[in-house]
Parts: C-alpha cells; sequence; structure tokens
C-alpha cells in the first residue's frame, strides 16, 4: 500500500483539474474523484501495467461518463459559476479571471467525447496513445477529435469576438450586477 | 530534400510539444512558409496555453479531507469487504444447503498432505496455461505487487521462485482457491512457449514436511514437496524426471528466505 500512496497521492490534484473540468460542478468533481481513489485503492493488485497515470484517469472518466449518462435522463446539469464569489480588487486580476471563465464557459459548449479529448492531451499531458487508452478509441479517433475540439473551440472564441463587449468591458459593473452571459 | 510532407497529425503534435526535435523544426519550416496555417497553428497554441492558465488554479487547491489518500486507506482497511460478505455467505450456504457434499467427501476420504496439493497444481495448470487471453491475474512486470497480495493472502512471506537459470521467465501469478484455503500460482514460459506452473500454500495438518514425490496425470507431470509446513508443487508438460532439476532450484531458493 506504501507504494500505492507514493504513487497515487502526487496525481490526485490533476485528476482533480480534469474532474472539475469535465463536469464544473466542484462538489460533484470531488465526489467522482474521491469515488475514484476508492476503486483504486480496491483494485491497485488488479492494474495491468506500470502505466498508473492513465490507469486513473480511465477509472475517473469512466465514472464522469456513467454521471453524464445518468443526469442526461435526468435532465441538464447547470453549472455552477464560482467566478464572483470573492471580489479582486485589482482590475487586472479580475480581468484575467473573466477571460479564464469565458474560455471554460466556451469550453463547456464543446461536445462532451472532444472536450475529454482536449482536456488529456492539452491540459493532463497525457500522450496520444494514453489518451487513447483512457477513452478506449482508436489513436486515430483521438487526433480526428483533438483536431474537431480545436477547430470548434477557435470558432468559439471568434465566433464571441463580435460580443466581446458582454464579456470584457463591464468590469467596474461586475460587483454591481450579475454578469449578463451566464444567465443563459 | 526529400521531406514527409506535413500532416494534420505532426501540426496538432507540434502544439502539443511532443514531436521529435528533427520534425519539430520540419513542421516550423513549413510554417514559415504557410501564414495561413502558422496562423491557425498559433490559435490553437495560444487555446492551449489559456486552458493550461485557466484551470491550473484547481490543482493548486488544498485536497479536501475526503480526498485524503492515506485516511481512504485506512477505511477500506478496517471496513469488511464485499468479497468478505460474499464469502461469508458462501461458506454458510455450504453448511447449510450443501452439507451432503462434505459427508460424502469425508467417506471417500478426500485427499490430503501432498496428493492433494499436487492435484491442485495439476488443475491450476490444466485451466489457466491453455489460456490465450489472461494467463496470469497480474504480470511479471507487477511482481512487487503479485508477491505482497499472496504474501498477505497466505500470510507469509511468499518469494517468486527465479527458474532464468533453466531457461524458464516468469510470465506472472495469481491466488487461486483451493480446498486447503488460498495458494499462489506463479507462471513460467521459455523460448518455445511452453509452460510451467509453481503453485505453493500453507499445508493443513498432513505432510507438514514431506521429500519430493513425483506424479503425473497423462502427458502433464509435477514434483511435490514441502518444507516446514509450506507445501509447493511443480507442473510442466514433461516426464516428472526432467522437471526434477527446476524442483531442486525452486527447493533450494525456498529454502534461502
Amino acid at each position: 500500500m506504501k507504494d500505492m500512496l507514493l504513487q497515487v497521492e502526487p496525481l490526485i490534484p490533476a485528476l482533480r483539474r480534469y474532474a472539475r473540468a469535465l463536469v464544473r460542478d466542484r462538489a460533484n468533481a470531488d465526489d467522482l474523484v474521491q469515488d475514484c481513489l476508492e476503486r483504486a485503492v480496491s483494485r491497485w493488485y488488479q492494474r495491468r501495467d506500470g502505466a498508473v497515470r492513465a490507469w486513473l484517469f480511465t477509472i475517473l472518466h469512466n465514472l464522469a461518463i456513467n454521471q453524464f449518462r445518468q443526469s442526461a435522463s435526468r435532465g441538464r446539469h447547470v453549472p455552477i459559476d464560482e467566478t464572483n464569489e470573492d471580489s479582486f480588487g485589482e482590475a487586472a486580476v479580475q480581468e484575467q479571471k473573466l477571460m479564464y471563465q469565458d474560455v471554460l464557459n466556451k469550453l463547456a459548449k464543446l461536445p462532451e467525447d472532444q472536450r475529454a479529448v482536449l482536456l488529456l492531451v492539452a491540459v493532463e499531458d497525457l500522450s496520444y496513445a494514453d489518451a487513447a487508452t483512457v477513452l478506449n478509441i482508436p489513436v486515430g479517433t483521438v487526433m480526428s477529435r483533438l483536431s474537431r475540439a480545436r477547430e470548434r473551440l477557435q470558432q468559439e472564441i471568434e465566433g464571441a469576438a463580435d460580443d466581446t463587449p458582454k464579456n470584457v468591458v463591464p468590469i467596474r459593473s461586475v460587483k454591481n450586477e450579475p454578469p449578463a452571459d451566464h444567465g443563459r | 530534400m526529400n521531406h514527409r510532407p506535413i500532416t494534420e497529425d505532426d501540426l496538432h503534435a507540434y502544439v502539443d510539444r511532443v514531436l521529435e526535435p528533427e520534425r519539430q523544426a520540419e513542421v516550423a519550416a513549413y510554417l514559415g512558409d504557410h501564414p495561413d496555417v502558422a496562423k491557425r497553428v498559433a490559435a490553437f497554441t495560444d487555446q492551449r496555453d489559456l486552458l493550461r492558465a485557466a484551470l491550473a488554479p484547481i490543482a493548486e487547491e488544498p485536497l479536501p479531507p475526503e480526498l485524503n489518500l492515506s485516511r481512504i486507506i485506512e477505511n477500506r482497511a478496517r471496513r469488511p469487504s464485499v468479497a468478505r460478505w460474499a464469502m461469508a455467505a458462501m461458506f454458510l450456504l455450504s453448511i447449510g444447503g450443501l452439507g451432503g457434499w462434505a459427508m460424502r467427501g469425508a467417506l471417500q476420504a478426500s485427499p490430503e498432505g501432498l496428493v492433494a496439493l499436487a492435484r491442485e497444481a495439476t488443475a491450476s495448470y490444466n485451466v489457466y496455461t491453455p489460456d490465450r487471453v489472461r494467463p496470469v491475474e497480474v504480470r511479471a512486470s507487477d511482481s512487487a505487487q503479485l508477491v505482497q497480495w499472496v504474501s498477505d493472502r497466505l500470510h507469509r512471506p511468499v518469494k517468486v521462485p527465479d527458474l532464468a537459470a533453466s531457461g524458464y521467465r516468469l510470465m506472472g501469478g495469481r491466488l487461486v482457491a483451493t480446498q486447503h484455503g488460498p495458494a499462489a500460482m506463479f507462471m513460467y514460459d521459455d523460448d518455445h512457449g511452453s509452460r510451467l506452473v509453481v503453485l505453493t500454500r500453507p499445508m493443513s495438518s498432513a505432510d507438514q514436511n514431506a521429500p519430493m514425490t513425483s506424479q503425473s496425470q497423462g502427458d502433464v507431470g509435477g514434483i511435490a514437496w514441502a518444507d516446514d509446513g509450506v507445501g509447493y508443487s511443480l507442473v510442466g508438460h514433461a516426464a516428472p524426471e526432467s522437471l526434477r532439476p527446476i524442483a531442486n532450484e525452486v527447493r533450494k531458493q525456498a529454502r534461502a528466505i
């Protein structure tokens, strides 16, 4: 169990990040990670090879997908917006936060399979082969989904360029009124 | 110069910085000549940077108590697992509904000691070595886990015999169920693909110490023995006599624990 602690513990922050980016809601994402860790502990001796990272992401991803399926039948999950919980005084920090929130909102519009590939490859630094293992698809499919995900996200970003004022300009009014674009 | 054509996959691998340096340079040169593609690639790179920056703070957050791995491991050790409940249930069932079987076994004087061990090893050999999909549960590459697993279950340190000198490599192993409790099975193969199995478990009352005894069943031969309450059986597709040097090696190594 000691080697498990040494190998798994350092990966928990990345698992949280992936879960949160995938399902967006903090409590929900952490529940998934907890579930993932419990399974990893009970199946530690059943894993097939040395690639602990890909193995953990596989468990987590499958849990998330199951949850997506369940919630899809119950109706759409509404993401929680956390940017306005606390307000930093500096406008620059605030603006950066909005920019980050904005790209995450756009990411959320991607189909879930494209989002997963993009997150695993571009954020979690999994190799294309490991991403294929996690998603249980051929590497060629990873590449085509990655390509579609990037094109689509780019469209979202460029499409939004026309109505940027919505997200970027009213920095000063953010504290006083709810941001207009989260109510959709 | 003969360059391989640049593919879409190359462009993504360029963005993800996973190309070989040489190919990276080729793609960079290509982008220099094709500003439209370069613009797209630059946009993808910006996306990647932005996503990473936006998500980085999540990984920096302190872990909540329910994600404390040591605690998860502890909790698991404390509560009886589903498997254990299932085993208890099976046991009760076997006392109740299947009592007749136990009676019949007793009347037939079910094999004890080395004879039982040799049969179990032969059964494991017959079931697992022809398996092309998953002959072993834990592969040799995880032999540390394998050793810990079977040692935990057998309540004693188990060492995996090294048969390299005889030309056999460890493939891996698993825990197997026997009438006398859990046993550890290790499987080996040689360059010709012929497989051997070593089965070991604590001996019940009979045959705590027993000299090497050979047995055979059709073409499958084996040698079994017991040392200080631990039984061993080596089984292969060979005459028992040809297995004896390997059995000697296994015994020598086991005694060196």
